[in-house]
Formats: structure tokens, sequence, C-alpha cells
């Protein structure tokens, strides 16, 4: 045992000193320039003393110690692990869906609010999955799609009186030839560039909402959009049917499930079919792709519109909800929040990006407790993730299989 | 009356950009037989097969398949075509399944019956692949790879298969397994086939004639015999 802990303790004190380092200046140095030294030891001999216990636990386990103890464990986390594989998945398919179709009743309104995001970034995230995860496009210029959606439904709302449901097909209209055009003359770029490129069309996008004071009312943005309008039938005088606007944030939750349930099939189907298997081609080697016939522009647009159709769904109940868009909600911070989710939860994996999302929007949530801490705690979190599974938090099973060889 | 040629280069010129990699290439292809090229490194081999597939366009000079020009078409419709090349370092699809890379190899046609069945076929031509058919490609060993991408290459049903060096980096042994593959799928299932390769001798002895191609230019053009015994030759490729 002390063997195991000679080999780790150096590791571990320059560890220890340089996060003393990283904290004093973050926690330590105030606005008005007094320096104290208080609070950051006070925040530094916690986290000494757990990550202490911690590492004696890990010697101990290490060194064999623990066996009497951790063997019956593993035991029974293996079985449960067997148990778990032997239900079919639709089980856990309706496990889920039934939380989902219930969680409204017992969170309150702020837990709504938080699950109606997490539902609509899980769109978005979906959608940057086909650019990203399957047709291995980076795209950093994702949001201004989810902002053409907004848009779309916002102008049309508050000018034309359009109502939701028919404006829903248009935002995806819109955002769809919007991809288009972006991607027509940047999709002919490879890798790093069209990276570049497609941060510099996402921003034009945004810069244009900002600055076309007639279309978009630049940085006041647009205010007043409708909310969500369905029609109920009513018995009373005969059959008719009447207008309701949803205010209520419980339905609104239910219409944001059924557009990320939506958006999970659409991408699954995708996935299983031959047009992902063409974008995965094109993932793997291009040229190669190319000389087996698979027409790469084409294939590589699509995916770039049907991306942006997700983004552009969503954006459309982004604006609904919120009842007011700016061009502040899709600044580059976003695409890298969304590309975020995509990473960590696993590329190309549909559970995985569900997961990287709550991760990601749940979690600073829970730590706002922590107020300034919060941030800190977030990025500490993610560098842990991507230590421990650095394929994602639930890697895509293998990429590439498809039914045909499961059955097989 | 001559038959006419399945594959010809006439005067064609291409490059990367202001490199000029090609300056002139001349060369005919009959049915069913197989020519080989050989060259240096950086003669301009590979680059004859890219434009031949369109992947480098040809800046001057035609590329003429069955007849009909084809440089002037778009890289995707020639597998189609019946033309497919097998590119240099296999490049396979790493993460993807080999019954996946297969699958991609027959990824223009749509007779699905059929293509399970090609599959099978391919796994009782290469039985190792049969094997591992859900393992990823890039966990394969450099000869499984080749003849992976031989395989997925064959799933196109090609009338000519372009060649681009299948030895490299391969053992003697496995080299070998390759070169009798490559005989076996031109006797039995008639493919024209255009062979690379920098090593001469195991190219002109599996081809029946040769091309060498010496910094973007046809210098020598022979039955692959005559060049084996031809003295330069033997000089400057088989290190006598």
């Amino acid at each position: 045992m002390i063997q195991e802990f000679k080999k780790v303790w150096k590791q571990y004190t320059i560890g220890m000193l340089w996060l003393l380092g990283l904290l004093w200046p973050m926690l330590g140095i105030h606005p008005d320039g007094t320096m104290t030294f208080q609070t950051t030891f006070t925040v530094w001999t916690y986290i000494l003393a757990g990550s202490f216990v911690c590492l004696i636990i890990y010697v101990i386990k290490v060194s064999g110690s623990l066996k009497f103890f951790a063997d019956p464990i593993s035991r029974a986390a293996g079985n449960l692990k067997t148990t778990s594989t032997a239900l079919p998945t639709w089980t856990w398919l309706a496990a889920g869906l039934i939380v989902a179709l219930i969680y409204p009743q017992f969170a309150g309104r702020y837990g709504t609010d938080v699950a109606i995001s997490v539902l609509l970034y899980i769109c978005l995230g979906l959608g940057l999955n086909v650019v990203v995860g399957l047709a291995g496009m980076l795209d950093l210029g994702y949001i201004a799609f989810y902002g053409v959606g907004a848009y779309t439904y916002a102008i049309l709302n508050t000018t034309y009186g359009l109502g939701f449901w028919i404006c829903l097909p248009m935002s995806a209209f819109f955002a769809c030839i919007a991809g288009c055009i972006v991607g027509y003359p940047t999709l002919r770029m490879r890798g790093d560039y069209l990276a570049i490129v497609t941060l510099g069309f996402g921003e034009i996008i945004r810069i244009i909402l900002n600055n076309w004071m007639e279309l978009t009312n630049g940085p006041n943005g647009i205010l007043g959009i409708k909310p969500i309008g369905i029609f109920l039938p009513i018995f009373e005088n005969g059959f008719t049917f009447e207008h309701f606007w949803m205010k209520k944030l419980q339905l609104f939750y239910y219409f944001a499930l059924g557009l990320a349930i939506v958006a999970a099939i659409c991408v699954y189907r995708l996935n299983f079919s031959r047009v992902g298997r063409a974008w995965e081609s094109i993932r793997e080697d291009e040229t190669t792709a190319e000389l087996m016939g698979v027409n790469t522009f084409i294939y590589k647009l699509l995916a770039y519109a049907m991306g942006a159709i997700f983004a552009g769904l969503a954006g459309a109940f982004f604006a609904a909800r919120m009842r007011f868009v700016s061009p502040e909600s899709f600044t580059f911070l976003e695409s890298a929040m969304v590309l975020c989710m995509v990473v960590l939860g696993g590329m190309g994996s549909i559970p995985g990006i569900i997961l990287g999302v709550a991760a990601l929007i749940a979690l600073p949530e829970v730590f706002r407790e922590f107020e300034s801490y919060r941030m800190l705690v977030f990025g500490a979190t993610m560098v842990i993730m991507m230590l421990f599974r650095p394929a994602g938090l639930i890697p895509a099973k293998r990429v590439g299989t498809r039914s045909e060889e499961r059955e097989g | 009356m001559s038959i006419q040629p399945i594959l010809e280069l006439k005067d064609v010129h291409s490059g990367y950009g202001s490199i000029k990699a090609l300056k002139g290439i001349s060369l005919k292809v009959m049915p069913g037989e197989i020519v080989a090229i050989i060259g240096a490194n950086g003669a301009g081999k590979s680059t004859t097969l890219m434009t031949i597939c369109g992947i480098i366009k040809a800046e001057k000079g035609e590329v003429l398949y069955q007849g009909k020009v084809i440089n002037k078409i778009s890289p995707e419709k020639l597998p189609v075509m019946g033309l497919c090349q097998v590119p240099e370092g296999r490049r396979i699809f790493p993460r993807l399944s080999v019954m996946e890379n297969l699958r991609l190899g027959a990824f223009y046609r749509d007779d699905t019956d059929q293509i399970m069945k090609d599959i099978q076929h391919s796994y009782e031509m290469f039985p190792i692949l049969g094997e591992r058919k859900n393992q990823q490609g890039g966990t394969l060993s450099g000869g499984e790879q080749q003849m992976l991408a031989i395989a997925r290459a064959l799933m196109i049903k090609p009338k000519v298969l372009l060649l681009d060096e299948p030895s490299l980096g391969l053992a003697p042994i496995i080299v070998q397994q390759i070169f009798d593959i490559i005989a076996q799928i031109n006797k039995k299932e008639g493919t024209t086939i255009l062979l690379v390769e920098q090593n001469a001798n195991l190219a002109l002895q599996a081809a029946s004639r040769g091309y060498v191609v010496e910094t973007g230019e046809i210098t020598l053009e022979d039955e692959a015999q005559s060049l084996l015994s031809n003295p330069k030759i033997r000089e400057a490729y088989l290190g006598e």
C-alpha cells in the first residue's frame, strides 16, 4: 500500500499546488484591486481534503485491500448489467417516455422551463449530429439556422398574423434555403477550412439580423410574437372549432417533447438508411466515397440542409416560447454550446446527445446555488468527463452498424 | 478490323495546380487484358489513375472509356459505367464494419438481394473477410485491408478495375496472394485490369503488356515479357 502511494503522491502534490495557483487569481483578486488569500485557502482546503480521501480510497483499491468488499459489488453490477441488456430496448424507451410525459405534473414552472430548453436543444443537437456526427463536417455557424427559423416565425407572425402551425413548415423551409445558400459555396472546402468558413457565414447571418432594421428591427428584436395556437372542438352549439392561444407552459412542454421525439425518429431513420451510409462514407474518406459512386457534393449539401431544417423547427418553437427574438440569442457561443453537447454526448449516438444536452443545460442550472463557482465546476466537469469518456458519455455503439448485421 | 480498346488515354495532361504531373500520357487497354504501368516514385502513375477517374481533371487530352469521352463527366458516375479504382494505400472506410465497406462498394446499385448474394460471394473469395464481417475496417491487418479494398471494388461489378499499388507495405507472401487473386479476377470474371506498381517484377509477370512512365511521360511500351528481358528496364527497375 505504501508502495502504491509512493507512485502517486508526487503528481498529486504538483496537481494540488497547480490548482492553488489557478484558484487564487480567480477567487483572491477582487475587482477593486485588493487581494486576499482567505477564500482561496478555504476552497482549496476543502478540495484538498476531498481529493485526499478519494486518493486514499484509490490507493487502497489498487493495492487490493478492498477485494473482500469490491468483489461482491462488481459481481452485483455485472448481474445488473446482464439483466438490463436482457430487457428489450423498447422497455427503456417506454420508461423514458412515461417519465417525460408525467414530468411537468411534478416539476414546477421553473423545472418545466428548463425541460423545454433541454427539448429544444435536443432537436438542435440531433440536427447538428447529422452534419458533424454523420457527415463529418465541422459546422461552427449552426446556430444561424436556428436564428433563421426563429425570425421566420417572428416576422410572419407579427407582420402577417400567420399562425404557428403554418409558420412551422415555413421556418423549416427558410432555414433549409439558408442552409443551401450557405452550403453551396462552402461545402467545396474540407476539414478546418470548412469550419472557418461556416463560422464566418454564421456570423454573416447574425449580422444581417442585427442590421436589417426594416425587416428584423435590428438589435431591438421583435416583440409580441404570439404563442402556439390550437384548435379545440367545441360541442356546445353544434360542432365548431375554437382557437386558443396556448399560454400554459405545460402544454408547450408537450409540443416541444413531440418535436424532440420526431427529430430523434427522423435522425434514427436517416442514420440507418442508404443516405446515412453515404454520409458515413463521406466522413470516413471523401475521395474514396466519390470513387465508390457517392455524389459527395449532393450528399454533403443534403446533410447541411437536413441539419438546418431541424434547427429551423427548433427556432420556430424558441420564438413561440420566448415571444421575443433578438440577434443576441444566436451568437457563436450558442453554436459552440450545441457542438459541445454533441461531442460530449457522443457523436452519432442519439441517446448520447440527449444525455449530453441534459448535462450541459441542467448542470449549470443545478449549480446555480453555488453562484460564482458555477462555471468553474462546469468546466471541471467537462474536463473530467472528457478524460474518462473521450468518445462521449454514451458513444455510438459501433459506428455503421445496421439492421441486417444485427440480425445476422 | 481491330478491336476497340476499352480504355484509352490520348495525350492526357494533368497536374496539381502549377505542378504538371502528366505531360502527355497516351495508352490503350484492350478488353480482358492486364496492363501494368511501372515507374519510379513521382513518375505520375497514381496521377494517371486519378485522372482516369476524374478526381483530378485532365487539363488537355481525352480519356476514352468504351469509345466515350469520360474526362468531362463527374467521378461518381463512373462506377455505374463499370469503371472502378482501388486507390493507393487501400483507403477503406476505417470506422465502418467490413460489411458496411462492401455495401458502400455497391452504393449505386439498388438490387438488395443480389447485393447480399454478392457479399456472400466475396466472403467465399476472401474467407478472412467473412470471419471479420462485423469488425471495423481500420482494425484489419494491411493484407486484409487490401483484400477488403479489392472486394469492395468488385461489388461495383467493374468491367475495368484500376489497381493502385496493391503491394504497398505488404509482406511478400501476402503480395503473392493478392496477385494470385488479381489474376483470378481477370480470368474468372473477365475483368480488364490496369495495374500500377512499383514492384515491376511482380507486375510484369502478372500483366500481358506494360508501360513505363517517367516524369509524366510514357517512355516505353511493350509486351510484358519483352519488358522483363529488356536490359534497360532490368537495370532501372529490377535492380540489376
